[in-house]
């Protein structure tokens, strides 16, 4: 941000005209410009295409929690609550894990192991996501199904509350399911990010702490952890953005299921499996497929607005 | 860290309070060995998960793999077949994606780092970068199919080829411009005291020291479209037939994947496993090379 602006030699001496710099920087500023008329015509069609589906049930599209292609009744209730829970329960798994991580890989592993541990994590990040849909359907959704979620049901049965939300046939798959695959795939965002951003700290700030005699996880939580404290929550609010939008693994595990239930064992959607399931059905000009894009028009205004908080908060110091 | 008895009766005071701080420093102890248990834990955990996942598709995937599935394209079920049109499909688009999005990227990185600097449009493009970057890629699927399957009239492997390019760009921006600012002023210096314009000092002298760099950018967005499904549920749709032609629906890896892991077929379940191994073990191993790329500088 602060490097030296170097003056342009075409204002140089010479008095020669050189054309290649006009050009070159009209180039590069219309390509930046390009970026911004793609983001804009990106909300711009989504929000065209949605705009028979908004017309015809207002503002209740946002809340009904009807789904009915037959009688073309739609309402986008059922999948912004399923994106939405699946999303929260995710990052409350998800933030310890990363944390965890994070910490180990800054403060408590050792030299040599610092590397492999961190691209392995890295890796895991890479990872395409129809993957995890793959091993979630095939190997977490029968370990769930025989062993979670019969548990988890006996466990909590007559317990206020709890009874409720662990409740239901054992299918394996359903939102909870959906939420532990989507926990596996953002962690690794969340503890490179935070791993990233615990390095950012000053060595003599911990080093001054070590000398008063605190101990590593005080260090962390009296030192690191407040200086850090925005970015962090940055780096979540970046992790909760790709879980709300997260399409192919949720589409394995989910249920897929157009009602809402209590228990976190049903099935349900989300926004992005509700479109990527639903649209081979949707031929071009239905009001069914409308109803898809204004769904995916309320998943872009939740990510942006979660993108745009976790990019204010984190911008600053990784940039620094 | 426990403080020593020998340590504390220097410290005058009544005995009562050396045995608080004892018990103090006993329970500092206790919790910082608590925390970086659970912190180990969770490393491992997320270690054994990583396993898992590798150990799956190589199991799973390996028992399938036969000279056959490259060389032969997509069959009904129970009569053999490959995957080779997907094979090849991914490999088409997301050399086209990436053929087509990197320079843009780059051009838009050179912009942000060269010449907006800290200015309002500079500004608003590194914002918009940035959430096209973590923009659920599906969406970007239902834009495509809005810009360029509807006016058509038919999906088509070009219009997957719009979808990848798009998620190329933003990746390339953030690597090329962070890549940019990292090159040292008297670099540029010393190419503008010879009296070279602005745009050679960045071809020529830039790009070639961030050269490392952008590379490692280029093979991140070649390893995350290659990998992508959702965009092309709508663009390129997938074909089950041999196809190269841009104008047809496409297949790639990622859809037959989709289509075949879902079906009820064990042969076609098989193949998906397959697709799968081949498809993650080419990613990772893009984002190996890309870091191999960049150590040497750092």
């Amino acid at each position: 941000m602060q490097q030296a602006v170097v003056p342009s030699a075409t204002s140089g001496s010479t008095g020669k005209f050189r054309p290649g710099d006009p050009i070159f920087a009209a180039l590069a500023r219309a390509s930046g410009i390009f970026v911004l008329l793609l983001l804009g015509s990106l909300i711009l069609s989504l929000f065209i295409g949605g705009m028979p589906a908004l017309r015809k049930f207002g503002l209740g599209f946002l809340f009904s929690t009807t789904w009915d292609p037959v009688k073309e009744v739609f309402g986008a209730g059922v999948s912004i609550y399923g994106t939405v829970m699946t999303a929260v329960l995710s990052m409350i798994l998800a933030v310890p894990l990363a944390f965890g991580i994070a910490f180990y890989l800054t403060e408590l592993a050792p030299a040599w192991l610092k590397r492999p541990v961190g691209t392995a994590v890295e890796l895991l990040a890479a990872v395409p996501s129809i993957i995890y849909g793959m091993w979630g359907f095939f190997v977490i959704v029968p370990l769930m199904s025989q062993y979670v979620e019969p548990t988890l049901i006996d466990l909590f049965d007559g317990v206020p509350i709890l009874e409720d939300l662990f409740a239901g046939p054992p299918f394996g798959t359903g939102i909870f399911t959906a939420a532990l695959i989507l926990t596996v795939m953002v962690v690794p965002f969340i503890a490179a990010t935070m791993r990233d951003v615990f390095e950012t700290v000053p060595p003599v700030f911990k080093e001054s702490a070590y000398g008063l005699g605190c101990t590593t996880w005080e260090v962390m939580r009296s030192i690191v952890a407040p200086y850090t404290r925005v970015s962090v929550i940055g780096g979540i609010m970046l992790g909760f953005g790709r879980a709300l939008g997260e399409t192919m693994a949720v589409t394995f595990v989910i249920g897929n299921s157009s009602h809402i239930s209590a228990s976190l064992f049903s099935a349900g959607n989300t926004i992005a499996s509700i479109v990527a399931l639903e649209f081979p059905e949707s031929p071009s000009g239905s009001l069914k497929l409308s109803a898809l894009l204004a769904l995916g028009f309320i998943l872009f205004v939740i990510s942006f607005i979660v993108l745009a908080i976790s990019r204010t908060l984190l911008r600053p110091k990784l940039k620094a | 860290m426990s403080v020593s008895p020998s340590s504390i009766s220097a410290v005058p005071g009544p005995a009562k309070d050396i045995r608080i701080s004892q018990a103090l420093g006993r329970r500092r102890y206790r919790i910082n060995i608590m925390v970086k248990t659970l912190c180990v834990l969770a490393t491992l955990l997320g270690m054994v998960l990583l396993g898992s996942i590798l150990l799956t598709l190589v199991w799973r995937g390996a028992a399938g793999l036969s000279l056959s599935v490259f060389t032969t394209v997509t069959k009904p079920p129970g009569s053999g077949g490959g995957l080779l049109n997907a094979i090849v499909g991914t490999l088409i688009q997301t050399l086209i994606g990436t053929a087509v999005g990197t320079p843009i990227g780059l051009m838009v990185g050179t912009y942000l780092a060269e010449y907006g600097h800290n200015s309002l449009l500079a500004n608003a493009v590194r914002f918009v970068s940035d959430v096209l970057l973590s923009a659920p890629s599906i969406l970007i699927g239902l834009f495509v199919y809005q810009l360029a399957v509807e006016p058509f009239g038919g999906f088509s492997g070009a219009a997957g080829c719009i979808a990848l390019a798009i998620l190329v760009i933003p990746i390339v921006v953030r690597t090329t411009e962070d890549m940019l600012r990292l090159i040292t002023p008297s670099l540029r210096e010393a190419a503008i005291g010879l009296g070279a314009p602005k745009w050679k000092v960045i071809v020529l002298i830039c790009y070639r020291a961030a050269k490392d760099g952008i590379v490692t950018g280029v093979l991140l967005a070649v390893a995350r479209i290659a990998g992508e499904t959702a965009p092309l549920l709508f663009t390129s749709l997938g074909n089950l037939n041999w196809s190269i032609s841009l104008s047809q629906p496409m297949a790639s890896l990622p859809l037959a994947i989709y289509q075949y892991a879902g079906s009820a077929f064990d042969d076609w379940v098989q193949l998906a496993w397959v697709g799968a191994l081949l498809i993650t073990f080419g990613v990772l191993a893009i984002n190996i090379v890309a870091r191999l790329v960049l150590r040497p500088r750092k």
